[in-house]
C-alpha cells in the first residue's frame, strides 16, 4: 500500500545497522500504466504529427496556409495512410489504459496522495518560488508536492481532452453534439491539436523533474519502492 | 517471499530496532504480511509515516527485484516495432477501430446541415483525383450499369435518376488529410434507387466502380441512410466534369474518398473483392464520420 515505509538493515556483528529506508510509493497498476502510456503517447503524438502533415493549417484548403511545417523525420507512419493505421491502433491501446489508470486509483484510494484539492493551494505559492524564484525549499510531508499534484492531475485532465476532442475529430458526425460543445469540427479539430501540445509541456517538465530528482526516485516508478524518501 | 520467511526477519532484526513489529495489515500485496498500516504516531504530519518493519538489503533487493519482473510486460508493446509483426498487428488495430465505427453508425442519425450562408464558395471547393480531374465521359452514352443481387439489373440513363425525388443539402465534405468544406449537394436517395432496382437491401454492401478506374465500396446501412445520394447537382447546377459528372457518390456521414466520382457500375453484393482504392493502399474501409 502506498505510504508503507520499510527500514533496510543488514548484520553487524550479532546485531543488524539500519542501511537505509525505503518507501513504497506506486502500486503495480500504477507503474504498468504510467510506462503503456509512455509508449502509447509517444506513438500518438508521432502519428497525430504525420497526420497533421497532411493538411498542417486550420483555415481554408484554398487558399492553402500552413501553420508550420512539420519535418517528417519527427513524425511517425511515414506518410497519411500509415499514420492513421498507428493513430487508430494505438488510441485503444492509450485509452484502456487511462481508463484502467483512473479506475485503479479511484478504487483502491490511491488517488488521494496525487489529486490535487483546495487543501493544497497554500501549497503553491512557497512551491513555485522554490522551484522558478530559488526560494527556500518548504518541508515535505506527503509523496507529493502542492505543485506536483496541480502538474499530474492536470495531466488527467488533459488525457480525457485529448479523447473528447479526438472523438469529436475521428466522429463529427455520430458525435455532433460533442463537436458542437467544442465549437464545431474546426475548434475540435483546433482543441486537439492544442491539448497535444500542453500534454507535450507537462512531458517536458516531468523529464526535467525526474532528471532532477535522482536514480532512486526514478527507481521507484520500476520496483514502486524509493530508496531514501525525503519524507 | 514465503510466510515462513518472516521468522526469519525477526530473528534478524532482534536489536529491537523495529518499533512496531506487529503485523497489523495483513492485505498488503506486495510485501510478506508485515507491513503495518500508516497509523500515525505524530498527530502533527500530514503524511503520517512510520518506522515499520525492517528487510534484510539482500531481501530488499530480491523484492525490488520481484517489483522490476513484475512491470516487464509492458515490453510485449514492442512487437509494433518489430517488421513482421508490424504490419499485421496495425492492420488489426484498424480493423477493430472500423468494427468500433460500425457499431456507433446510427441509421437515423442525421449529418449536420447548414445555411446558404455558411456554404463554402463553390471555386474554393477542392478537386481532388487519383488519376485525372477529367476522365472524359461522353455524357450522350453515358449509362449507370447495375448488376449483383437485384431484381432489374442493366443500364440506367441519368433521366431516370433524375426523375425519382431530388433532395438537395447542405452537408459537410470531409476529407482524409483533415481540411473540409460545406458544399451543396444534389440528387436522389441511393434508398430509392436501390428501391427502383428491386436491390436485396438484405445484402451487406454496395460496391462502384467509375470512369477513371477508381472503385469503392459501402456498406449496406450507409447506402439506406437517408442523407446518402446518387449525386447529379451541386449547387443548384448539374455536377462539372472535375467535380464527377454525371453521377456521384454523397455520402456526408463518411470520409471523402468513399464519395466516388464519375460512377460508371453499381452493384449489390454479399462478397468484396476489392473494398476500395484507398482502402486497399491501406486507409480505413468504414470510415464513417
Amino acid at each position: 500500500m502506498s505510504g508503507t515505509v520499510i527500514e533496510i538493515v543488514r548484520p553487524k556483528g550479532e546485531e543488524t545497522e539500519t542501511v537505509g529506508r525505503a518507501v513504497y510509493e506506486h502500486p503495480l497498476p500504477v507503474r504498468l500504466c504510467h510506462w503503456l502510456n509512455a509508449i502509447s503517447l509517444f506513438v500518438m503524438v508521432g502519428s497525430g504529427l504525420q497526420i497533421f502533415r497532411a493538411f498542417p493549417s486550420f483555415g481554408a484548403k484554398i487558399p492553402q496556409k500552413d501553420l508550420l511545417n512539420w519535418p517528417k523525420s519527427f513524425a511517425i507512419g511515414g506518410w497519411l495512410g500509415g499514420a492513421l493505421q498507428w493513430h487508430l491502433t494505438f488510441m485503444w491501446i492509450y485509452l484502456a489504459t487511462g481508463v484502467i489508470y483512473l479506475g485503479y486509483q479511484i478504487f483502491s484510494g490511491n488517488y488521494r496522495q496525487v489529486l490535487f484539492t483546495h487543501k493544497d493551494l497554500s501549497g503553491v505559492r512557497p512551491m513555485v518560488k522554490h522551484y522558478f524564484f530559488a526560494g527556500p525549499k518548504p518541508p515535505q510531508h506527503e509523496a507529493y508536492n502542492a505543485l506536483q499534484k496541480h502538474a499530474y492531475t492536470s495531466a488527467i485532465g488533459l488525457g480525457v481532452l485529448s479523447v473528447l476532442t479526438g472523438l469529436a475529430v475521428w466522429k463529427p458526425v455520430q458525435f455532433s453534439w460533442l463537436a458542437w460543445l467544442m465549437g464545431g469540427f474546426h475548434w475540435a479539430r483546433l482543441w486537439h491539436f492544442l491539448v497535444m501540445w500542453a500534454i507535450l509541456a507537462f512531458v517536458f517538465g516531468h523529464l526535467v523533474m525526474v532528471i532532477l530528482h535522482g536514480w532512486n526516485n526514478f527507481m521507484s516508478m520500476l520496483t514502486g519502492w524509493k530508496k531514501d524518501p525525503e519524507y | 517471499m514465503e510466510p515462513g520467511s518472516d521468522k526469519a526477519e525477526a530473528a534478524e532484526s532482534k536489536d529491537g530496532r523495529a518499533k512496531a513489529a506487529v503485523p497489523v495489515n495483513a492485505d498488503a500485496k506486495t510485501f510478506d504480511g508485515k507491513l503495518v498500516d500508516a497509523k500515525s504516531a505524530d498527530p502533527q504530519a500530514v503524511r503520517p509515516t512510520i518506522i515499520g518493519p525492517t528487510i534484510s538489503q539482500h531481501k530488499f533487493s530480491q523484492m525490488s527485484r520481484r517489483e522490476l519482473l513484475k512491470v516487464v510486460p509492458v515490453i510485449a508493446l514492442g512487437a509494433f516495432a518489430i517488421p513482421s509483426f508490424q504490419e499485421t498487428l496495425l492492420k488489426k488495430g484498424l480493423s477493430f477501430s472500423d468494427w468500433v465505427s460500425a457499431r456507433m453508425f446510427r441509421n437515423g442519425h442525421l449529418a449536420p446541415t447548414f445555411a446558404d450562408t455558411a456554404l463554402t464558395p463553390f471555386e474554393k471547393f477542392p478537386i481532388n483525383d487519383y488519376d485525372v480531374d477529367d476522365p472524359g465521359v461522353i455524357f450522350e452514352n453515358w449509362t449507370l450499369t447495375v448488376g449483383g443481387a437485384v431484381q432489374k439489373p442493366g443500364d440506367y440513363r441519368l433521366a431516370q435518376i433524375q426523375a425519382l425525388p431530388r433532395l438537395r443539402q447542405n452537408t459537410r465534405h470531409v476529407c482524409v488529410e483533415g481540411w473540409d468544406v460545406i458544399g451543396r449537394f444534389g440528387g436522389a436517395r441511393l434508398s430509392d434507387f436501390l428501391n427502383m432496382i428491386g436491390a436485396d437491401t438484405s445484402a451487406r454492401y454496395i460496391t462502384v466502380a467509375c470512369a477513371d478506374d477508381y472503385y469503392e465500396s459501402l456498406d449496406m446501412e450507409t447506402a439506406l441512410h437517408p442523407q446518402t445520394l446518387l449525386c447529379y447537382e451541386m449547387y443548384d447546377r448539374p455536377l462539372t466534369r472535375e467535380h464527377g459528372a454525371p453521377l456521384r457518390l454523397s455520402i456526408p456521414t463518411k470520409i471523402g474518398y468513399k464519395q466516388a466520382k464519375y460512377l460508371t457500375h453499381l452493384k449489390v453484393t454479399n462478397v468484396l473483392e476489392k473494398v476500395g482504392y484507398w482502402e486497399d493502399q491501406g486507409y480505413s474501409s468504414f470510415y464513417g464520420l
